[in-house]
């Protein structure tokens, strides 16, 4: 096969974890950190020849169909009946797409990383688990089959556990490093436990295998019903709650925002541009099963708009600059979902899952931006609260227009690369019905407001006190990063994204509905006018608009008490009732039962030995009586 | 032709009798380390025989067997012989042998005596998993279980007086258990010993396998931590030396998983079929109960040996799904947690040594101060929650997904087995969630944030010898975790007779 | 065999009785002493007793008391020695004084 060096991709950043990790500590700081920059260079430009290959390639389109291929497959263990888990390279377009999508922002980070992270403790640790964060999920994205995909989604959950717990002598870092990968470990058991029912009914892992006739597949598991689902169905929920859970939904949400304790720029890769969709990717991965299955698709849909809603209101009150990205990208994480949701070929050749792929790539370039311009901004004003800020546009002038472009791009304005994306969404939307449509176009709003409440906040606002410190751009390993990852997100919209990631691999032409991108200019434009209003300069409204809607301000500000219900049920239900119920049944119970019988046995033995009384007297008695009785009895036996 | 089986009796056996002659304690170390490595080659060596002599005979049941007749009247032999199971439990032991002679380096008093007893345990360890005639294998059984009690007694620590009895007391109350069954099989399947002879003969007698097949369960499932029988894990574990907790989570409670397959399911099929419902509840309680008594736990090694009784109790659960897919996964979940329950219990030794309490309260940000044995206690943490690459991964998955195939067994006393054994396997898969809870609890408090105990600061990291020890089992587990085919290679021929046989029972 | 074998029988069967109660109820050591010989002693009749009747041309029941006499000086021998040395040691020979030798 042509595309046979993507190996290299995937197995390079695994050899520089080794070598980082081992030898990397050995090595003066910055020349590790160099190293491992320079090796993700090389990833970086394999990938896109990789991907550009394999788009522009006219070898693997057949009858107008971009075909899959199957680079390698390795078998890595085999169960019985057959059964084996096979580890493999499988570019098909969204393969590609993330391929690109990955290495991109991980060079930035690596590069932004050498400025941000200079003189930190632990600089080739960094390194060394960027490149293990880098592997496992390029690993992921290439996946030849589920069990694979399970493997790297356990991969990535570890490394992105490593990386918020970087900084571990901060308890509150290590207890969100600790919430992130037990939360997403909850919802890997859906999956797990989805995969299984799927290999179940289907004997096979492999997706080519799964897609071939997915029809029939889910209608052989159409029998069995729980709950009055069918297996199939129940298979694909659970693989979607694990999905789901790796992509911060609402319920299984309350890790991500907590997870912004690691370093920014680990926030930028794993928490805002890669890791976080992995679960629209499985989503897409399996989409044409999920097709048979409308039931679940409506579960999508419902998930991803709640999801976007609720957290679009919550980044609204937030104060940390970082909790209200990392809100916004759980609201446009939703808004893949929703759009994978409402996707169905019938409508305009399934133009949802188009749509949600577009937004995935370019919202991984606008969000990693704009969490590089967080790292930039809090790296020289030492907080992520806006009332440290203020007033930034004079001193970072560099971070403030690209902060800016990523701003208009989320907002959906265009020529940005969101308006495009954001709108095929939309369209996707009202395709499918209108109730979707004008909610999703109210959260699009929304989407403006709070993304123009921050940039007002951070870049506008009044002047706090710089005198100490000065606040100015930084240098240029971290700004190159902005420009470029600005640059995309300026153009990335004009590109023709139906020609090369589609629902069924073939080429479609989609054009603008003006009456829809219209609309979400117009509310995207309210959005932003609102914002200007209130935060273009200090003054008192917002707080009084949030005196006014206390109660609800309040809830927004708690995230709707989401967190408190979950320490609920962990500290109270399940270390409170279950752990210490089983740790009592335990010490008293089964423990006490076995030194029950344990003193049974002794004060049996204490009763007894009281015959031995040492009295030669009572001997000679007993002896005489049992003598007696054995004597009579043995007569009476006899007679 | 010399019997390469005899080297795993012979190499302890002489290790003693050096060990006898010795007179400082560095002699003492140098014998012990020695015996140990040349066990460890020789285990080696095994694997690497095996293979080839199980390609020239591919349909033996058993390869290297061979048998000396030893006590007439009563029929008994001294039969050896291994498949890949017996051959994989070798090598875990040798390494786990080999480690723990590093790992006990330094132990202090009586350093001879201990390693004595030490080398007298591994000899009855070796011994178990060479029988094939049920008698050596309860006498080596016996053999193993002995030294265990001095062991925990005289080195121990804390309430080692209470332990060391309930231990030995309670593993007692499993081998009458054991002897009964024994005796019943010897007694019902034709005055022979030798489970191959059984096997391939008529098989134990239908009317009295139900019974049997209770009480061998039973024996070999309290050494298997089996609910409610694993309470001595817990304390004994708790109380005893690193070394001797190394190679009593690591292999001794193994013991417990390969009879329960090797003598209760593989010679009763019948009974198997007919009660092993019964067992995969208690077992998949012990999944579920262990996880969570080990969340509230505060002592490192309480903590360790419930997780310990949660990962034992999913051996033999899925021993009981009695198909070749859970089969092999519940041998490769012995290896793995043979392994990386040893790392766990040589670290916890090692940080014990150094700070004097096990108490995850009294410790924090060990990570500051020795980072080798805290980056060591996170790997052994990742490998038993399951991260992909580490053993824990493979075996877990192995079995989960072998407790998903199609069977019928059950159906015939339960109506829809296979309805049972999902459910079943769904509460069993929580485990990996709750794993989680607990390790990452741990390694949140011990290792990571800030220093809790400012003496600890003047603290220093491994020494070569606790290295050499921990990376050894870390690279064990590594090479288990990325490349599972090769001890699934090994295993993958042994399971197809077994499996048949009990399949034939089925109608 | 005739009746004049019960007129060494049943003097014996008295005089084990009498050792037997004497054995139990006595106190003194001394006077256990002397009871175990009457039981002794009464055994020793009957071996001679039935040596008598029941195989006249046999002496093993004869050799078999002398051999018992024998014993049992040496028995009295060494017990008398042990009561003195008990004696030297608690001051009195009173059976009830004497239960350390118990549990």
């Amino acid at each position: 096969m042509e595309l046979s060096y993507s190996v290299v991709t995937i197995l390079l950043p695994l050899f520089m974890f080794l070598f980082l990790g081992l030898v990397g500590i050995k090595l003066p700081k910055f020349v590790s950190g160099v190293i491992g920059t320079c090796a993700m260079l090389v990833t970086t430009v394999i990938a896109y020849a990789v991907a550009l290959t394999y788009f522009f390639d006219p070898q693997y389109v057949v009858d107008g169909v971009r075909q899959p291929v199957n680079v390698l497959n390795y078998t890595w263990l085999t169960l019985g009946d057959g059964l084996t888990v096979d580890l493999g390279i499988f570019i098909d377009p969204i393969a590609a797409m993330m391929l690109i999508v990955i290495t991109t922002i991980s060079l930035m980070v690596h590069l932004y990383s050498l400025g941000y992270m200079h003189g930190e403790k632990g600089f080739q640790r960094y390194y060394a688990f960027l490149s293990l964060f880098t592997f496992s999920m390029l690993g992921l994205v290439v996946a030849t089959n589920i069990f694979q995909m399970f493997i790297f989604f356990e991969m990535v959950g570890v490394s992105s556990y490593l990386l918020i717990g970087f900084y571990y002598e901060k308890p509150a870092a290590v207890s969100a490093s600790k919430k992130a990968f037990i939360v997403t470990r909850f919802a890997d058991l859906g999956f797990l436990i989805g995969i299984m029912l799927l290999a179940y009914y289907c004997g096979t892992f492999d997706f080519v295998e799964l897609m071939k006739n997915p029809g029939s597949i889910v209608a052989s598991a159409a029998g069995v019903t729980f709950l009055g689902c069918s297996a199939a169905s129940w298979a694909l929920a659970l693989i979607f709650i694990g999905g789901a859970g790796k992509s911060a939904m609402f319920p299984l949400h309350i890790w991500l925002p907590d997870a912004m304790e690691g370093p920014t720029p680990v926030s930028a890769l794993i928490h805002a541009a890669t890791m976080v969709v992995a679960g629209v990717y499985l989503v897409a991965r399996m989409f044409p099963m999920y097709l048979f299955t409308p039931e679940v698709l409506e579960l999508i849909t419902i998930t991803g708009a709640v999801t976007a809603l609720y957290a679009a209101v919550v980044a609204c009150a937030q104060t940390d600059i970082k909790r209200v990205l990392a809100f916004s990208t759980i609201s446009q994480i939703a808004f893949m979902f929703t759009a994978l949701g409402v996707a169905r070929p019938e409508l305009h050749e399934g133009v949802g899952y188009m749509a949600s792929m577009f937004h995935l790539f370019t919202h991984a370039m606008f969000k990693g931006l704009l969490f590089l311009c967080a790292g930039a901004i809090i790296h020289m004003v030492h907080s992520n609260e806006m009332d440290a800020m203020g007033n930034l546009k004079k001193y970072m002038p560099i971070t403030h227009i690209t902060f800016l472009i990523a701003c208009l791009a989320i907002a959906g304005i265009p020529p940005f690369a969101g308006f495009f994306s954001k709108d095929e969404i939309l369209v996707a939307c009202y395709l499918q019905s209108p109730l979707w449509g004008v909610w999703m176009s109210a959260v699009a709003g929304l989407t403006a407001f709070y993304m123009f409440r921050l940039y007002y906040r951070i870049f506008w606002w009044n002047k706090p006190d710089y005198s100490h410190h000065t606040p100015h751009d930084c240098e240029w390993v971290m700004t190159l990063p902005l420009v470029l990852l600005a640059v995309v997100s300026c153009v990335a919209g004009f590109i023709p994204f139906s020609n090369f990631v589609t629902f069924d691999g073939a080429t479609h032409h989609t054009e603008m509905n003006w009456t829809v991108a219209g609309a979400s200019i117009a509310i995207a434009v309210v959005g932003i006018v609102i914002a200007t209003v209130l935060y273009r300069k200090e003054n008192p409204v917002p707080d009084r608009i949030a005196d006014a809607v206390k109660g609800l301000h309040k809830a927004a500000y708690r995230r709707f008490y989401m967190d408190e219900v979950y320490q609920f049920v962990t500290h109270k239900i399940i270390f409170g009732i279950i752990c210490k119920s089983i740790a009592w049944f335990d010490h008293v119970c089964v423990d006490g039962f076995m030194n029950l019988l344990a003193r049974m046995a002794n004060s049996a033995a204490y009763s007894i030995r009281k015959l031995q009384s040492g009295s030669i007297q009572m001997y000679v008695w007993i002896y005489l009586i049992g003598a007696l009785v054995l004597a009579t009895a043995t007569f009476l036996v006899l007679i | 032709m010399f019997n390469i089986l005899f080297l795993f009796v012979i190499i302890p056996v002489l290790t003693l009798g050096a060990l006898f002659l010795t007179k400082t304690v560095n002699q003492v170390r140098a014998v012990a380390a020695s015996g140990a490595s040349l066990l460890l080659i020789a285990a080696l060596y095994l694997c690497y025989a095996f293979v080839g002599e199980r390609a020239a005979n591919p349909d033996e049941l058993m390869l290297f067997t061979d048998s000396y007749m030893w006590f007439e009247p009563l029929n008994i032999h001294l039969a050896v012989g291994v498949d890949g199971i017996s051959v994989l439990m070798i090598l875990l032991s040798a390494i786990i042998v080999f480690t723990g002679t590093f790992a006990s380096w330094k132990i202090e008093p009586l350093t001879k005596e201990y390693f004595l007893w030490f080398i007298l345990l591994s000899t009855g360890v070796f011994g178990f998993f060479i029988s094939i005639d049920l008698f050596t294998m309860f006498m080596f059984y016996e053999v193993a279980l002995i030294p265990m009690y001095l062991l925990i007694g005289v080195w121990g620590s804390g309430n080692k007086n209470y332990a060391a009895m309930k231990l030995t007391l309670m593993l007692m109350g499993g081998s009458a258990f054991l002897l009964i069954s024994i005796l019943g099989i010897y007694y019902h399947a034709g005055e022979t010993m030798n489970i191959v002879e059984i096997v391939q003969g008529s098989g134990v007698d239908a009317a009295w396998q139900n019974a049997l097949f209770v009480c061998a369960f039973v024996g070999f499932g309290v050494l298997g931590a089996m609910f409610p029988f694993h309470t001595w894990s817990p304390d004994g574990h708790a109380s005893a030396p690193t070394a001797v907790s190394m190679l009593h989570a690591g292999v001794l409670m193994k013991l417990g998983g390969y009879g329960c397959f090797r003598v209760a399911i593989y010679l009763m099929p019948q009974a198997a079929l007919q009660l092993g419902w019964i067992f995969m509840i208690l077992t998949g309680i012990s999944v579920v109960y262990g996880a969570f008594a080990a969340c509230v736990k505060t002592d490192l090694k309480y903590i360790n040996a419930y997780s310990s009784v949660s990962h034992c109790g999913l051996v033999l659960f899925a021993i009981l799904m009695m198909n070749q897919t859970a089969m092999s996964g519940a041998v490769m979940q012995m290896l793995s947690h043979g392994l990386m329950t040893a790392l766990f219990f040589a670290l916890i030794g090692m940080i014990y040594g150094r700070t004097h309490t096990r108490d995850v309260r009294e410790m924090g940000g060990l990570m500051q101060i020795m980072p080798f044995l805290s980056v060591g206690y996170i790997i052994a943490g990742l490998a038993s929650l399951g991260l992909p690459g580490l053993s824990g991964f493979v075996a877990e998955m192995t079995i989960f997904l072998g407790s998903f195939e199609t069977s019928d067994i059950y159906n015939a006393v339960l109506g829809d087995g296979n309805l049972f054994r999902h459910a079943f396997a769904i509460v069993t898969t929580t485990s990996i969630v709750i794993t989680a809870v607990y390790i990452l609890r741990v390694v949140g408090k011990l290792l990571f944030g800030p220093v809790q105990n400012e003496h600890h600061r003047s603290l220093d990291d491994a020494h070569w010898y606790e290295r050499f020890s921990t990376v050894s089992l870390m690279l064990a587990i590594a090479v288990i975790g990325c490349f599972p085919d090769l001890a699934n290679g090994i295993l993958r021929d042994s399971f197809g007779p077994i499996v048949e046989h009990i399949q034939a029972y089925l109608q | 065999m005739d009746s004049t074998v019960l007129y060494y029988i049943i003097p014996s069967l008295i005089m084990f009785g009498c050792g037997v109660y004497g054995f139990i109820t006595r106190k003194n050591l001394i006077a256990i002493l002397i009871s175990l010989e009457l039981m002794l002693n009464s055994v020793d009749i009957n071996f001679v007793v039935f040596n008598r009747f029941l195989f006249p041309g046999q002496m093993e029941g004869m050799f078999f008391t002398l051999f018992a006499i024998a014993i049992a000086a040496a028995e009295t021998a060494l017990a008398i020695a042990i009561i003195i040395n008990i004696f030297r040691e608690v001051k009195n020979v009173d059976i009830e004084n004497l239960n350390k030798l118990k549990f």
